[in-house]
């Protein structure tokens, strides 16, 4: 055997290894999850309220934290996507006269991108005691929309760069103005990109504990609107793995099954929409 | 008269000179080939026509370019869409919208209003047919754009010129990626459409300028070194370079 073909070998060997060990990782979170979070499951526990005694171990479910979860995803999903867009389009579209400034742009949304969520929760705090909110769905949208603002961004930016030039000098020479090439071209074009980036915030928004531990409360009950607190579901599980109380601590891990199995069906309900639009793009 | 008229044109990029005193006449219904070799501002030059440059701010701009006579086109207070809408580009590598066949065609109508949706079909046919892409798609209208083969995309990005409705169709170098067969389509529709509007196209192949052009501009170098109608151009070169440069082509 000569050199190269050793060297060839064992970089095959390492890029295996460093593989079959990702994927190990993975199985074994979702293995725990599974493995200790099934049998706690029950009807019960997704679809009711924890009764007196829940955190003891006596009857109730996480109901709260799984509404209060999905309604404050969804909320801060929409919040960043309306910042986003106009965002990413007007840096893909008009910056490009600036190429510094965008650089400059790109950097900071790269910083903010690298924000620990524990330091956007205090700033939301900050925030929500300025406009005098107390901890609520609303406080909790807008900390958690602002964390993951900058994700998206950058995700819907990366995807606007990708496009090629020559589509745009395309749709400039039929005599589209600038909001046509942006939303009939662009847009299009962009669209499975997009809904990767959209649920990859998602994903973020929906699993954050530190943003909301301040801003969006904790509670037994169901929000009833924006300026209700709600439970969450990354914080269900922090409280109740804190538990001394074993039950109460497996119960934890069948709502980290829950949490784990919102993300998956709404990314594998994302990439099934993904292959519908992605027939037309170039 | 010509149709338009470029009247001591400059363009530079910082220091670097793109494009130097350019004075060219484009005559109507006729197809004019801008040859040269890499880098020498043909491309430049055709997007100067429609204001394409525009996308690109770095590029300081000089002179006039006269359509029909009197409007300047780089005047920047004049209506970037309606000059745009009077000439169809076609770039080196079709890029379809991403949309149907279609709505491809129709694309260019839509944004200028037109909804009446006989219409649009009919112009639709009428459009594909004039690129001899028609009997092609015809039962596949609705089916994305990306799925034809690249010449068919071409000649689709064609149609999709055309149907805006302009007087000028500027090309460059519409066949650098398309094979033998594809490219002698578009030759030939090109010959054909010259009856009713007028061509530019940029090209480095002297066979293609042969075959299609009526009149043919050489460029080095951001100048314009010699323009000719066709038999002149080619069988009685006048400067050095030219001569060097029919000798090498091919």
């Amino acid at each position: 055997m000569n050199w190269n073909k050793i060297e060839e070998q064992f970089f095959k060997i390492l890029t295996g290894v460093c593989t079959v060990g990702i994927m190990l990782v993975l199985v074994t979170i979702l293995g725990v999850v599974i493995y200790r979070g099934l049998p706690a499951i029950s009807w019960e526990m997704l679809t009711k309220t924890p009764e007196g005694g829940f955190y003891l171990g006596e009857s109730g479910g996480i109901f709260n934290a799984i509404m209060g979860s999905i309604w404050l995803a969804l909320g801060a999903t929409l919040m960043a996507f309306l910042l986003s867009l106009p965002l990413a389009l007007f840096m893909n579209i008009h910056m490009k006269r600036h190429p510094k400034r965008l650089t400059l742009l790109r950097l900071l949304l790269d910083v903010l991108w690298g924000i620990p969520s524990i330091v956007y929760g205090a700033f939301g705090f900050t925030l929500m005691m300025f406009l005098g909110l107390k901890a609520s769905l609303l406080a909790g949208i807008i900390t958690v929309g602002l964390l993951i603002m900058p994700v998206m961004t950058r995700a819907f930016d990366e995807v606007l760069r990708n496009i090629p030039t020559g589509l745009l000098e395309a749709a400039y020479s039929l005599g589209s103005t600038r909001a046509e090439v942006a939303f009939k071209v662009f847009c299009r074009q962009a669209l499975p990109g997009f809904i990767t980036a959209i649920l990859l915030a998602f994903g973020r928004g929906i699993g954050d504990a530190a943003s909301v531990l301040f801003t969006a409360g904790y509670t037994d009950n169901l929000p009833e609107n924006l300026s209700d607190p709600t439970a969450t579901l990354p914080l269900a599980i922090f409280f109740q793995l804190s538990s001394p109380v074993p039950q109460v601590q497996e119960r934890a891990f069948a709502a980290a099954f829950v949490l784990t199995f919102i993300v998956l069906v709404v990314s594998v309900g994302g990439r099934l929409l993904i292959g519908g639009f992605k027939k037309f793009t170039l | 008269m010509p149709i338009l008229k470029i009247q001591n044109l400059s363009l530079s990029s910082g220091k670097h000179e793109i494009l130097k005193n350019i004075n060219l006449e484009i005559p109507r219904n006729k197809v004019t080939v801008l040859i040269g070799p890499s880098g020498c501002g043909k491309t430049t030059l055709l997007k100067s026509l429609n204001r394409l440059i525009d996308l690109y701010p770095e590029l300081k701009v000089s002179g006039k370019i006269l359509f029909d006579g009197d409007e300047d086109i780089l005047n920047t207070r004049r209506d970037l869409t309606q000059i745009r809408q009077k000439m169809g580009l076609l770039s080196q590598r079709p890029f379809p919208l991403p949309m149907s066949i279609y709505k491809n065609v129709t694309y260019g109508l839509r944004i200028q209003g037109v909804r009446n949706r006989k219409k649009l079909a009919e112009k639709v046919e009428q459009h594909l047919r004039e690129v001899a892409l028609w009997d092609e798609v015809k039962d596949r209208l609705h089916s994305p754009a990306s799925r034809l083969s690249i010449g068919q995309q071409q000649r689709l990005c064609l149609a999709r010129g055309l149907a805006v409705g302009p007087q000028i169709i500027l090309a460059d170098e519409p066949t650098s990626a398309l094979d033998p067969i594809s490219s002698r389509v578009i030759e030939e529709q090109f010959m054909k459409l010259k009856e009713n509007y007028t061509i530019v196209v940029v090209t480095h192949s002297l066979r293609q300028a042969k075959m299609i052009a009526d009149y043919v501009v050489f460029m080095y170098y951001g100048e314009i070194i010699e323009q000719a109608n066709r038999d002149d151009f080619f069988n009685h070169p006048k400067t050095e370079r030219l001569k060097i440069y029919l000798e090498s082509g091919h």
